[in-house]
């Protein structure tokens, strides 16, 4: 098999790093072909950031130890970085005009554990401010446009993330998930991406957005390569998170052949409600129908408090928020107002100046519920539902495997669809945000077509530490349809 | 109950967070707007539950923990105050606060 280079983009990690491996194709000419792309492209807005230079550097890097025959699941495969990832190489902002141009002295371990199982980075991407956003105009730097119609959204908030696998701008990428952030524009942008269980992946080097709730995962095309990239972000980092749970590296896709023959799939009644469109129904309902066909039983649950689960987090991820983004004083790293009259003018005028609408309303929601008096009917009110919503799912999880729903009541809207009333972003992240507050992971793999010929994502949720199942779910149903395969015109 | 104006000056002190006349009045609407949706939650009977405030506590045996105290960084002083807006001799510059 010979490739040229003009259909690099084509080829999945899996396909990539095989080539790569028996040296069909060099680490240069993978990373200067997508470099290439990223430029063409450059209209979606997916990308911040990109050093040609150190790229290079990297990838001849790699070609040296592959020509010593080293080997590594990724070794010279090229990726990008959510720009919530900070990076010693590139300028990291978190999409805030905050960090415009900071540079980190450090890398995130997820950066680097990616970094040392040969990757490539080949720059940064595009996401909302801070990540809160579910439609990545929240970014200082301009939204992101969906590959599959322009006018749309890729989802937020790691949009760039999304819109870059799916334009082929690069092979695969990571994002993060604090409410919906990987699965959803992965569904908007009909790739396929997980967030593992909370404290899989260190969060050391993750800008801080809602710390019990943040995680990152990959995004690319197929559960394959998910799974090759969730074995090389995770793992235990205890000196730098203490949040990082104490359980060894895991080969995800060990289990990705294995018979799903008697899956139980739990259906939660509440996911299918009048919400729901009918488009996105009519996938999501397809999709499940396939997986009978494949020899899993569908099994009706419920979620009861699916519903709460949106003032729960909206106040849970705010509360958190407001305390991680008091860092942003203008005096240690990024944005300082240049007019002030004394320290706390300083702080005043830095902060109304470097943080965009959102994170403004998220901060003052989260110091309101935080403040005297308001803190146990709040604060300590949505922590207890958020125990009885964790509790719900394990009260699922004795009658069925895994839990398979939408993604998102409806296919990508239309940028700026939602004017001024973030309230409709909010209660757009109904499916996504119950399995964030319990720590659970989840999926997202596209199974079809809505309104406006847009993608539509199934969501898969797993019990705690079952990645390797959920993806195996993901991966067979991938083997017996092609929506994985489908791309956007023009790309 | 609606947050007023006078609530949101309030909290935008606390969060020093300098809002002009016209975000502060948009603020006040779209909190509000917000905390119409929280209702539903607070009418939520949850006596003799415990709060979760961090999911690791849901997951059988696993437990948060933490690492020796002692120094496990080096000193990068020069790297960690590159991005700072005003430093000199190795400190941080903020305005005058002792006159």
């Amino acid at each position: 098999m010979t490739q040229t280079s003009t259909d690099l983009h084509d080829l999945t990690v899996a396909q990539l790093a095989t080539l790569l491996r028996q040296r069909k194709v060099s680490a240069v000419e993978a990373a200067r072909h997508f470099l290439t792309r990223a430029t063409a492209y450059k209209h979606l807005g997916a990308f911040l950031g990109v050093s040609e230079d150190v790229t290079l550097a990297q990838a001849s890097a790699a070609d040296a130890r592959l020509a010593t025959g080293a080997t590594g699941a990724l070794l010279g495969v090229p990726l990008a970085h959510k720009d919530i990832f900070v990076t010693r190489d590139f300028v990291s902002t978190a999409g805030s005009k905050m960090l415009d141009g900071y540079r980190s002295p450090f890398d995130a371990t997820v950066v680097s554990r990616l970094a040392e199982a040969g990757a490539v980075t080949l720059g940064k991407l595009n996401c909302d401010e801070f990540a809160m956003g579910s439609a990545n105009e929240n970014s200082a730097f301009g939204p992101v446009k969906n590959p599959w119609d322009s006018s749309r959204t890729p989802g937020g908030s790691s949009g760039g993330s999304a819109a870059a696998v799916a334009a082929r701008l690069t092979p695969a990428a990571t994002g993060t998930d604090t409410g919906g952030s990987i699965r959803q524009p992965a569904a908007f942008c009909g790739i396929t991406g997980i967030k593992p269980t909370y404290g899989r992946a260190s969060r050391y080097g993750m800008v801080a957005f809602a710390s019990s709730l943040d995680q990152a995962g990959p995004l690319a095309r197929t559960a394959e390569d998910c799974a090759i990239l969730l074995g090389a972000m995770c793992g235990p980092d205890p000196d730098r998170d203490s949040t990082s749970l104490d359980v060894p590296t895991e080969d995800f896709s060990l289990k990705l052949g294995d018979s799903i023959d008697g899956l139980r799939i739990g259906i939660p009644a509440e996911f299918f409600g009048e919400g729901l469109a009918d488009d996105v129904r009519a996938s999501v309902n397809a999709a499940l129908k396939q997986y009978e066909l494949l020899g899993a039983k569908l099994v009706p649950i419920s979620l009861p408090r699916t519903e709460l689960s949106i003032p729960v987090y909206y106040i849970i991820a705010p509360a958190e928020a407001s305390s991680n983004l008091s860092r942003f004083d203008g005096v240690k790293f990024g944005h300082r107002a240049a007019q002030y009259t004394n320290l706390t003018d300083m702080y005043l005028q830095t902060r109304a100046e470097g943080f965009g609408d959102e994170v403004k309303r998220r901060i003052m929601i989260g110091t309101y519920v935080l403040s005297h008096g308001y803190y146990d009917a709040y604060y300590l009110q949505a922590q207890k539902i958020r125990r009885m919503i964790a509790d719900d799912f394990q009260q699922a999880f004795t009658q069925c495997d895994v839990i398979a729903g939408p993604v998102a009541p409806t296919v990508a809207w239309q940028l700026g669809g939602h004017g001024n009333d973030p309230l409709a972003d909010y209660l757009a992240d109904i499916f996504t945000l119950p399995a964030s507050l319990a720590g659970l992971p989840g999926m997202s793999l596209p199974v079809g077509f809505g309104a406006g010929n847009m993608p539509v994502g199934l969501q898969l949720i797993g019990n705690h530490l079952t990645e390797a199942r959920l993806l195996n779910v993901a991966h067979r149903f991938q083997q017996a349809t092609d929506w994985h395969i489908a791309r956007p015109q023009g790309v | 109950m609606s947050l007023t104006p006078a609530d949101i000056d309030r909290l935008a002190h606390l969060a020093r967070l300098g809002l002009k006349p016209a975000e502060r009045a948009r603020m006040c609407t779209q909190l509000n707007d917000f905390f119409g949706i929280v209702e539903k939650m607070r009418a939520v009977d949850t006596t003799g539950i415990v709060p979760l405030a961090h999911p690791v506590d849901v997951m059988g045996n696993m437990a948060l923990r933490l690492r020796d105290d002692v120094a496990n960084e080096p000193n990068q002083r020069e790297a960690n105050q590159r991005s700072a807006p005003a430093v000199e001799d190795g400190l941080f510059l903020v305005p005058k606060v002792i006159e």
